[in-house]
């Protein structure tokens, strides 16, 4: 492929710019630099945890302590990760509020910027939008609330709803799971809490956007989502970081628990600011004849990993992952699935595409797991990697693991580039070269991307087509 | 991945075991005086070298406990009698070109007696009496490759031990129409051989290399081998193993290839027997057109375990690798295949496909595969695939719709899908003689559990 035009570069990459603003700090609550027994006591001193959650803290504090590294595998620049130079809590001290007006200004200039255009939120069903570590604003429809739905941050999930909270609280994502999930366990705030009861199905999306504000500022969300018997709802979370001078860490937890004949649907559109370490791990729990969904956009940061699972433990449970990743200029993006089958007739199926840009790097990391004395599990999986420059890279690890003879699976894999012949065939149809070129990877993700719900469109549009055609010219 | 980094348990910890107290050689004053030191410094490396642990991405879901060797003995010499057993039970293809016959790690007969070979300026002898009289062009060439794929430490081992096998030196231009073929017997229990291949072919020179690995009686033997294929411009080489061990013996493999410019390799490996079986492959298309083909088949039945991990690795443009493994799986089988194409910066225009099929034959067998890609290049036509399935009931009623029973159906279903990589080796006495072996294996295992 030959060298393109900077034009071209700009047109297939994306403005991150956008998201690079920042306001004042202007913190109440302060933990300080590192972590240790003391950050965890002030974390639960400040949010007033009931007891099981300080000894939960405390034992994952243990645990993120004993758990290595895992470099053997996964990228050694995880090893530049100082987690003595972390603040790992902040927060305005202020609560939770219920009208927009309370809104102070710059976290409305926020929203803003990320282009949620008021008019638009009435067609949302409920804005949690995290604002650093705490819920900034959160407003669900009365009409949701009167089906029973629970919306709410998680430290007052943990409070106001512990009966059910803390039957499913850690039992999806251990503590021991990985060492991040139990750095998560130790010092978690905010995310979501979401409560669906028995076949109610929420028609709207529920939404929150979450933001980093604060330089070398983890942001620890924690999201338990239980959606109970028939029951349904789509869940979407997005977002952006300003830029700072140095690294920031990012390490949720997301828990998500489908109970027989439920669906969910977890949508993730992410746009991270190229210092960001973005270490998260997501799994949901699926009970008899119910489905769990990953739809996955990953955008940016530093270094993304991020394996989206399902364990279908009922029969007829069923799994899937749907995932874009654009690794632009030094910026790796290890993303992934997981799919471990744990009942008959499980059907799971991952499909990923990702783009890799200059010097970026894609990774895909798979498992799929099927025991034995179980019958008639089915996996598909298809990961499609484009390549734009010379320079770019992209990799693909898969483990498949089957026991008997009732199953089928099948993991395809292609890397291939924008051809020559299709851009030549678009300029002589008068495009320019970067024009060309932007069509081409929007056409590679078009299948997947209309996957993410009408709501979201504005989102995605905003990070991969439009941004792209902004650039050309 | 998410998953935890379990903390290593006791088992593991304890594998050190003393697989050799010293080194398995008896001193030859013949041999060249860098071999010599080569083996010292390879003995001390042995020791040093750790024992695999699972944190090891090259031993991700190895059976470790495995390696738990216990004692291995050098193989020792056979008795007369049982030597001309084993010369009678060496039975091949019929037309070849050379014939060397190797019990317990000793050369126990070759035809023709000298090569007549010699005349094309070929050289194939046995490794020991090379190393005696072509030292120098030997040295050249001897393990001058790394494994790269986590059997650095039985690498170490070899390299200290006495070798049995084959040095075929192909001068430019020499064609060997027959295949040469290279049997290897272990018999004895913990006899350990140490069977060595290396070909090096020059410009436009083409040869095949047959060998078979085989139990002579019931005893637990190990066999830690190694082949080194070097193709150089315009040359074409093959070679393949075929192991019929018994069911409580153990083979590790390690091979190399290096293709050059416009060259063609071809390695194969057809895996019928032994409790477990390590197979370490790698092939390096090292200059433009270079082309190169892996090729396995494995029928896993009682409590094998087959162990295969794979790299192809592209050096320059234009070149390009074709990987197909196959295995068809009974009993508590369990196969591990892991694969990874890697693409250089720079290797522009590569083509590489590499495809892993598994057939289930039996509830409790177990397949895992991790095929990967790791691509820095552009203008790269790569996939890969892995398939894990059984045989479907439409295929089985279509057989029974003609009056052929179930259990006809699946030994001809099995036997087909193996046989498409079989007749892959481009000699078709070669593809009847190997699905014989596949056949008369596949029955055994059916005995052995009806």
């Amino acid at each position: 492929m030959p060298q393109h035009d900077e034009a071209t570069l700009e047109a297939v990459s994306i403005d991150q710019s956008s998201g690079d603003f920042r306001y004042p700090e202007q913190y109440t609550h302060d933990a300080g630099f590192g972590l240790t027994e003391k950050t965890i006591d002030y974390i639960c001193d400040v949010k007033n945890d009931p007891d099981w959650v300080r000894d939960f803290r405390h034992r994952a504090l243990d645990v993120f302590r004993k758990k290595p590294m895992p470099t053997h595998w996964a990228s050694k620049d995880l090893e530049n990760i100082h987690f003595d130079n972390i603040r790992y809590y902040l927060s305005k001290g202020q609560r939770s509020t219920r009208s927009w007006d309370e809104v102070p200004d710059d976290v409305k200039q926020t929203f803003e910027r990320l282009g949620i255009p008021e008019k638009e939120r009435k067609y949302l069903a409920g804005v949690e939008a995290q604002f650093d570590s705490e819920a900034a604003y959160s407003n669900v429809k009365q009409e949701i609330e009167k089906d029973g739905v629970i919306f709410v941050n998680s430290t007052e999930g943990l409070k106001e709803h512990a009966d059910i909270f803390r039957r499913w609280f850690g039992k999806v994502i251990p503590t021991s799971d990985n060492k991040f999930s139990a750095l998560n366990s130790a010092v978690f705030s905010g995310g979501s809490f979401i409560y669906v009861p028995p076949g109610v199905k929420v028609r709207h999306p529920l939404q929150a956007y979450f933001r980093i504000n604060a330089e070398q500022f983890g942001q620890f969300e924690r999201t338990l989502i239980i959606v109970d018997e028939g029951a349904e709802v789509t869940y979407m979370e997005g977002c952006t970081a300003p830029k700072f001078e140095t690294a920031t860490l990012h390490s949720a937890v997301v828990e998500l628990v489908a109970m027989p004949h439920a669906k969910i649907q977890y949508i993730t559109v992410q746009n991270w600011s190229a210092n960001v370490f973005n270490l998260v791990t997501k799994r949901g729990l699926a009970h008899e004849n119910a489905e769990v969904r990953w739809i996955d956009c990953n955008i940016g940061s530093r270094l993304t990993m991020k394996y989206p699972g399902v364990i279908m433990k009922g029969r007829k449970a069923r799994g899937e992952v749907i995932s874009i990743a654009l690794a632009n200029d030094g910026q790796h993006q290890d993303t992934g699935a997981k799919m471990v089958h744990a009942a008959d007739e499980t059907t799971s199926n991952i499909v990923s595409k990702s783009i890799s840009v200059g010097k970026g790097r894609a990774t895909y990391r798979g498992l799929v797991h099927i025991p034995k004395h179980l019958k008639g599990c089915k996996n598909n999986t298809e990961c499609d990697a484009l390549l734009i420059n010379n320079s770019s890279r992209t990799d693909t690890y898969p483990a498949i693991t089957v026991r008997g003879n009732q199953h089928a699976t099948q993991h395809e894999a292609s890397v291939s580039q924008v051809s020559e012949d299709q851009i030549f065939y678009m300029q002589q149809r008068g495009l320019s070269e970067a024009e060309a070129m932007s069509l081409s990877v929007n056409g590679f993700v078009n299948d997947l991307v209309r996957e993410f719900p009408m709501e979201y469109s504005v989102e995605l549009k905003r990070l991969i087509d439009l941004e792209m055609e902004d650039s050309v010219g | 991945m998410s998953e935890a980094v379990a903390p290593l348990n006791f088992e593991e910890r304890t594998l050190e075991s003393a697989w050799f107290a010293k080194p398995p050689r008896v001193e030859n004053p013949e041999l060249p005086a860098w071999y010599h030191a080569l083996r010292e410094s390879a003995w001390e490396n042995f020791q040093k070298l750790p024992q695999p642990v699972r944190t090891d991405e090259h031993w991700r879901f190895a059976n470790l406990r495995k390696l738990n060797f216990g004692e291995m003995e050098p193989a020792p010499a056979l008795p007369a009698g049982e030597e001309q057993q084993i010369l009678e039970q060496s039975q091949g293809l019929s037309e070849v070109s050379e014939r060397f016959v190797f019990a317990n790690n000793r050369l126990i007969t070759r035809e023709p007696a000298e090569s007549a070979l010699a005349a094309q300026g070929v050289i194939c002898q046995p490794l020991e009496r090379a190393l005696v009289e072509h030292g120098d062009l030997v040295q050249r060439y001897f393990m001058k490759e790394a494994p790269r794929a986590g059997g650095e430490k039985f690498a170490a081992l070899h390299q200290s031990a006495d070798l049995s096998g084959i040095f075929l030196y192909l001068p430019k231009g020499a064609r060997i129409e027959k295949p040469i073929e290279v049997f290897h017997w272990a018999k004895g229990e913990h006899a350990t051989v140490f069977p060595h291949t290396l070909i090096v072919a020059e410009e436009d020179a083409s040869a095949q290399v047959v060998e078979y690995y085989q139990s002579a009686g019931d005893d637990a033997t190990f066999a830690i081998s190694m082949a080194d294929l070097l193709s150089e411009k315009g040359s074409q080489v093959k070679h393949l193993i075929c192991q019929q061990w018994n069911s409580d013996s153990r083979h590790v493999h390690i091979s190399s290839t290096k293709v050059g410019r416009d060259a063609f390799a071809q390695s194969g490996i057809v895996n019928l027997g032994g409790e477990w079986v390590r197979n370490e492959c790698v092939s390096r298309m090292i200059a433009p057109g270079a082309r190169s083909e892996m090729l396995s088949v494995g029928l896993a039945g009682g409590k094998e375990e087959y162990d295969q991990r794979t790299l192809q690795l592209h050096e320059a443009q234009h070149t390009s690798s074709d990987l197909l493994y196959k295995n068809a799986l009974y009993d508590t089988a369990r196969t591990i295949f892991a694969g990874l194409i890697v693409v250089e910066p720079g290797a522009h225009h590569t083509d590489a496909y590499q495809k892993c099929r598994n057939l289930m034959g039996s509830g409790e067998a177990e397949a895992n595969s991790m095929p990967g890609l790791e691509i820095d290049a552009d203008q790269v036509k790569c996939s890969h695939g892995s398939t894990t399935g059984q045989i479907d009931d439409e295929e089985l009623f279509y057989f029974n719709s003609r009056g052929i029973s179930e259990e006809t159906a699946r030994e001809m279903i099995t036997f087909g899908f193996l046989n498409e990589v079989l007749e892959r080796f481009g000699n078709e006495e070669l593809d009847k003689l190997l699905l014989e072996k596949v056949e008369e294996e596949f029955r055994r295992m059916r005995a052995a559990t009806a």
